[in-house]
């Protein structure tokens, strides 16, 4: 075991499936030679030479297609992004090229691409630098999409990710990368250090795709999140003191449907919680699934909390990032319900 | 001789005007007469002439199936362009890869492709390549190293660029070929895939079907530059122009840009200029042309004419035994449209499969 942070972890699954299958390499824009903007890359360049990891122009839609076309032909190119919402010029590809070939192809092929992006807000960023996308690829039929919460399951879930036959879109929030940021912005981070979930075995090992974990067990509520608001629920649960069971889905597709039901069935009430704007966000879906499956076992009203609608500010950056305040309001609010 | 074509295209930005055109008798933008020193033997013509002519029975089979409502949807009808796809596969080796857009048939077809099943996806049957899930567009085939059918105007472009990384990172020596028109050269990701494509030394030739309309479109209402050769001018990449009529003034460009890809030479542009008769799709009834320009290209530049002339002009076979060949084909066909009208719709379970693992 090694103490690692998310970047560390991040590397660390690439260097292990790099080292592993020679099928698998790594490139994007400054990921070879500067080793990445979070330098999530730093040092497999001298690892495992030039051809194996290397700086692409700067061309998204470019470094997806190719990347596609290596994937089609049985390689594992496992790509950055360098922030998520630069992923627009590529989502053609994403959306009409990776995510449909293994239909249109009869199965003949796949695509095996990891998409790496730094994902959501937190950092100052301004509204081209901190969105969430996430909802934008469960849209589409096709794609996998992965979200961690701690440096643990990153290296578990992105080593599993890369050896997938089907196109996984990994996004790393970037507000997780150095420690378990809860939403106090106010505070000194935490690093991972002093975090049990920062304990990283060196070597190989996968958490599969599609299995949610429960980060806090409990009785009252069903909290459902994913990547930063993990951290942001579990300070909601302490500073209310209501009894909060926290669901980390992991992967919101392919979903952990079993995870969802049988906690909301067990608490009867349920928050869910992201950072993405409120309109058509993945909360939107877990609420209908929520409804779908568990209508009759709620005693009050789904509630979501979520970014605001509007593009993300610079100014007034935590009135828009949905922190512990805000959940946990929503937490007295569901207990209140009747 | 690639890298002195190679020299010839990266000065072609300063000396602008001067002539990137490759000036052999195969880069001339009129049509090479059937008399010009591009020679093929009896074999090989006879065999681009049935190739030919089956993409174009097919596709002509296609229309009237489309017209008796049998196909639905979208099809895009390749008749007139045929000598492009032919002449380049006559010099594909082995495990090279063909990429294209969506007027596909012809490029499945001469992958050797089986009618039946490409037949049966246009009328969106079982027996067709992706189980008619995929349409006319979207069909793809491993055993052929058949890549798309790509719907997207352009999309498939940075796929080629890919499909030639993994050629190059496995070295084996395989080429990937991708296609696409002259509208979809106006693409943002065309010029990604060939800058990173010359950047990284990607064996692939750009075959860019420059038939002169993006649907309605025509190249000079859309291109700043219509020379489309020149395309990879500024990322270094050598460009030729080719008389895209005719089957072996392809096959000799193709010949050259595949074995300067192969070699290590990097990329290469290859515009064939060529007409497509019909309109872009089954709706268009293609006003924005004259009907004379069609018919010029019909009666004057039609690769199977040019093909057959050839043919009898240099006494491999003569006009009955052409005629016996056309009647083998059109059973081909014929038996490829019985089997998609006959073959069943897929089951609403079937839509599920093959959307994830």
């Amino acid at each position: 075991m090694a103490r690692m942070t998310m970047i560390e972890a991040v590397r660390s699954a690439m260097d292990v499936s790099m080292g592993r299958d020679d099928s698998v390499v790594v490139y994007g824009e400054d990921v070879g030679y500067f080793g990445g903007v979070f330098r999530c890359t730093q040092g497999l360049q001298q690892k495992y030479g030039k051809a194996r990891c290397f700086d692409s122009p700067i061309n998204e839609s470019g470094i997806i297609g190719t990347a596609i076309g290596m994937a089609v032909h049985g390689m594992r190119p496992c790509v950055e992004i360098q922030f998520a919402d630069y992923m627009f010029p590529g989502y053609d590809q994403l959306t009409q090229e990776a995510a449909r070939i293994r239909y249109r192809s009869n199965g003949d092929f796949t695509v095996p691409m990891t998409v790496r992006m730094p994902t959501g807000g937190g950092i100052f960023g301004g509204q081209t630098h901190s969105q969430s996308p996430e909802a934008l690829f469960a849209h589409v039929c096709g794609l996998k999409t992965v979200i961690p919460s701690n440096p643990y399951d990153a290296k578990g879930l992105l080593i599993a990710s890369i050896e997938d036959d089907d196109p996984v879109i990994f996004l790393e929030p970037k507000r997780l990368y150095n420690g378990p940021f809860d939403g106090h912005h106010d505070r000194p981070i935490t690093p991972w250090k002093n975090h049990e979930l920062g304990e990283v075995p060196e070597e190989y090992y996968r958490i599969p795709l599609g299995k949610a974990a429960v980060r806090r067990e409990g009785n009252d509520v069903t909290i459902l999140t994913y990547g930063t608001m993990v951290h942001v629920a579990l300070a909601a649960a302490e500073e209310t003191g209501i009894d909060a069971e926290i669901i980390d889905l992991r992967t919101i597709l392919p979903l952990d449907f079993d995870a969802i039901e049988e906690s909301v069935r067990k608490t009867g009430r349920c928050v869910i919680v992201n950072e993405a704007t409120k309109t058509c966000g993945f909360a939107a879906e877990l609420m209908s699934i929520v409804a779908e499956t568990c209508f009759y076992h709620l005693e009050a009203p789904i509630r979501r909390v979520t970014g605001w609608d509007t593009p993300y500010p610079h100014s007034q950056e935590w009135e828009y990032f949905p922190g512990p305040k805000r959940v946990g309001a929503a937490l007295l609010d569901v207990m209140e319900a009747a | 001789m690639a890298d002195a074509s190679k020299t010839a295209s990266r000065t072609a930005g300063k000396t602008a005007g001067k002539s990137v055109r490759k000036t052999t008798s195969k880069a001339t933008s009129k049509p090479a007469s059937s008399k010009s020193n591009l020679q093929a033997t009896g074999e090989e013509l006879l065999k681009y002439y049935r190739d030919m002519l089956l993409i174009r029975r097919f596709e002509e089979r296609a229309g009237q199936l489309y017209g008796m409502g049998h196909i639905g949807g979208f099809c895009h009808l390749y008749i007139g362009q045929e000598a492009v796809v032919v002449g380049v596969e006559a010099v594909k080796k082995d495990g090279d890869q063909t990429i294209t857009g969506y007027r596909d048939h012809g490029h499945m077809l001469a992958c050797g492709m089986d009618p039946k099943g490409v037949m049966a996806e246009l009328t969106g049957r079982e027996g067709g390549y992706s189980k008619g899930k995929g349409g006319s567009m979207h069909m793809f085939s491993k055993e052929k190293e058949f890549y798309g059918g790509h719907g997207i105007v352009g999309a498939q472009v940075p796929l080629g660029a890919g499909l030639a990384f993994a050629n190059r990172y496995r070295e084996n020596g395989n080429v990937s070929l991708t296609y696409f028109g002259d509208g979809a050269s106006n693409q943002g990701q065309i010029f990604e895939a060939m800058n990173m494509a010359e950047l990284w030394s990607l064996p692939v030739v750009f075959i860019i079907e420059n038939n002169q309309y993006a649907m309605g479109t025509s190249v000079k209402r859309s291109h700043s530059e219509t020379h489309l050769y020149r395309r990879g001018a500024s990322f270094g990449i050598p460009g030729m122009e080719v008389d895209g009529m005719d089957v072996v003034a392809v096959r000799e460009a193709a010949r050259e840009a595949i074995d300067h890809a192969r070699t290590g030479g990097g990329p290469y542009v290859l515009e064939m200029k060529t007409y497509r008769y019909r309109g872009h799709s089954m709706s268009d009834p293609a006003k924005y042309r004259t009907r004379e320009e069609v018919e010029g290209f019909r009666e004057h530049n039609d690769p199977i004419k040019r093909c057959e002339a050839r043919i009898i002009e240099g006494g491999h076979a003569d006009a009955a035994a052409l005629k016996e060949l056309d009647k083998d084909i059109k059973d081909i066909v014929k038996g490829a449209a019985d089997f998609a009208l006959e073959s069943p719709e897929p089951s609403a379970e079937e839509l599920y499969t093959d959307v994830l693992a």
